[in-house]
């Protein structure tokens, strides 16, 4: 399990163009959706200043698009001889689903950086920075294991793509990540009451940026959906190889 | 055999035995009755043209896909009952590009020294032995995607080799290679197989290849053994000097070339090359 989290390590050390490259999205958001809506004043999110509200958000996006296309991988090693090996499958789902994280982890901080630079004031407290690894990691984890569901149902790498395309943004946009629930209105409400990117978002806020939130809840949901992804890809893996 | 019911006793001495191996992918029947029995410690090779079944009668044998009980045992044990064991007995060189280009050849070799299980006190040297024994001991530290095929080729049966199977199973280890590199493969899988004993099941479509370096060969046509000895045993039917590329021809009645399904497997067979990337 670790060792694929270990080979995720070296390929970032091997290869950081693609950590600048998948940079440049999220830093957009920031910088012109942030920097606009702030000035505009068009998100009423009480005391806290706009950017400052939408900077976990971003992260929790980023990691999104991260986990969502990593399914793709497994429909690559498909035949290649991981799956012939000791190793269970559902060591392997947890494996890839948690390499995915580490990835995420090291896109968090480019974010994180680039938001204090645009003055978002995030946590001091290095118990609260820890709880940001876990969320994060259990909530791409989650997501991760969705892709891998998907690519064992559409078993092909062009239709994995599409499907990865096309529900990224109802996920981003069904959830809490740009505006608060309470602006919603009902259906969408509940598109996001259903959605994990919304508690994921939901405890990064209350941990970076102190805004109050139901971390227990959050964090149940997250290790749960998580729980029940990893049995879910692990079932549907064996059909890739059919 | 005994009547003892211990179901992880191994039944037969055989490395590899096949028993009615069959198999469809939805009406399309790939493996059609096929029985065979591969010996210890002798390099048996699966030949035939593309679309034969090679790969599915391998898939099947290494429990990628499901076999019924009864229809695989290796080293005498049922493959639809004891699939981890199964699996950890073998070392297998996929058809398919197995490597991760964006890894170093020693990155890639360790990765299956942890899905193995390779002890980590061990782990280091056990990687640097493999890496020299297919001699890329030299280029362990740069990444997969600056080798040429041979050398991806190489590093794979590193990766297959590191966990010491008892048998190595090879999906065409040559395809797509050109001649020096062929040979390349080939000598070092001859040096494992000399210093280690290891059983050694290998497909090629290649029949220079198996005459020159298998013990035994059988020959398999759409889903079925056509026949089965050794190189000299399969061509004392015909006239002295025939190669085998002739007795394929006279036990199948079809030529070598023939293509089954064409597009499909050109595809299935170059996904390696575009893969590399
Ligand atoms: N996953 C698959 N789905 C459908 N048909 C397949 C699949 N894999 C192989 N086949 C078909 O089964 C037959 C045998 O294929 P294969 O075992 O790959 O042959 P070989 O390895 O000898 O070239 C071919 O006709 C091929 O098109
Ligand atoms: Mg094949």
């Amino acid at each position: 399990m670790a060792a694929l989290c270990v080979v995720e390590l070296q390929k970032i050390r091997h290869d950081r163009t693609e950590l600048y490259t998948r940079a440049i999205q999220p830093a957009l958001w920031l910088l012109i959706f942030g920097e606009t809506f702030s000035r505009i004043q068009a998100i009423p999110t009480g005391q806290v200043p706009y950017l400052d509200y939408l900077a976990p958000g971003i992260l929790a996006q980023s990691a999104l698009f991260i986990a969502i296309f990593y399914g793709i991988q497994i429909i690559w090693e498909r035949d290649a001889g991981v799956l012939v090996t000791p190793t269970p499958r559902t060591a392997l789902v947890t494996g890839k689903a948690f390499a995915a994280g580490v990835r995420a982890l090291a896109q968090a901080v480019a974010i994180l950086v680039l938001s204090i630079l645009l003055g978002v004031t995030l946590t001091l407290n290095p118990l609260r920075w820890l709880g940001v690894v876990v969320i994060v990691m259990l909530g791409t984890a989650f997501f991760a294991c969705l892709s891998m569901t998907i690519a064992g149902l559409a078993m092909s790498r062009d239709r994995l793509m599409g499907i990865g395309q096309a529900i990224t943004m109802p996920l981003f946009f069904g959830s809490n990540a740009l505006y608060p629930v309470a602006l919603m209105p009902d259906w969408l409400r509940v598109v996001s009451h259903v959605n994990p990117l919304s508690y994921e978002v939901d405890a990064l806020r209350h941990l970076l940026i102190g805004i109050p939130g139901n971390l227990p809840l959050d964090f149940a949901v997250l290790v749960l959906a998580t729980a029940a992804g990893i049995i879910t890809a692990s079932s549907v893996l064996g059909r890739l190889v059919r | 055999m005994s009547s003892e019911k211990a179901t992880a006793k191994p039944t037969s001495e055989y490395a590899v035995a096949c028993r009615d191996l069959r198999h469809a992918f939805g009406g399309a029947v790939a493996v059609d009755g096929v029985d065979l029995a591969v010996a210890e410690g002798e390099i048996f090779g699966l030949l035939g043209p593309n679309g034969a079944g090679k790969t599915t009668t391998i898939r099947l044998i290494t429990t990628l896909l499901p076999a019924r009980p009864g229809m695989v045992e290796v080293f005498g044990l049922d493959a639809a009952r004891h699939q981890m064991a199964v699996r950890r007995s073998i070392g297998y060189l996929p058809q398919q590009l197995s490597a991760d280009a964006a890894l170093t050849g020693r990155e890639n070799v360790e990765l299956f020294a942890r899905l193995f299980d390779v002890p980590r006190s061990e782990r280091r040297e056990r990687v640097g032995e493999v890496l020299s024994a297919v001699g890329l001991e030299n280029a362990a530290e740069r990444r997969a995607q600056t080798y040429s095929g041979g050398m991806i080729r190489r590093l794979e049966l590193a990766q297959a080799l590191v966990s010491t199977p008892r048998l190595l199973i090879l999906d065409e280890p040559t395809i797509g290679l050109d001649p020096v590199a062929r040979d390349g493969v080939w000598e070092r899988i001859q040096e494992v197989r000399r210093t280690t004993g290891m059983t050694v099941l290998v497909t090629t479509h290649h029949m220079d290849e198996a005459d020159l370096h298998c013990n035994r060969i059988a020959l398999m046509h759409r889903g079925r053994i056509r026949a089965l000895g050794t190189p000299s045993e399969l061509k004392s039917g015909l006239e002295s000097g025939a190669t085998l590329e002739e007795v394929f021809r006279a036990y199948t009645g079809d030529q070598l070339d023939e293509p089954a399904d064409g597009f499909r497997d050109a595809r299935r067979t170059r996904r390696t090359a575009s893969r590399l990337g």
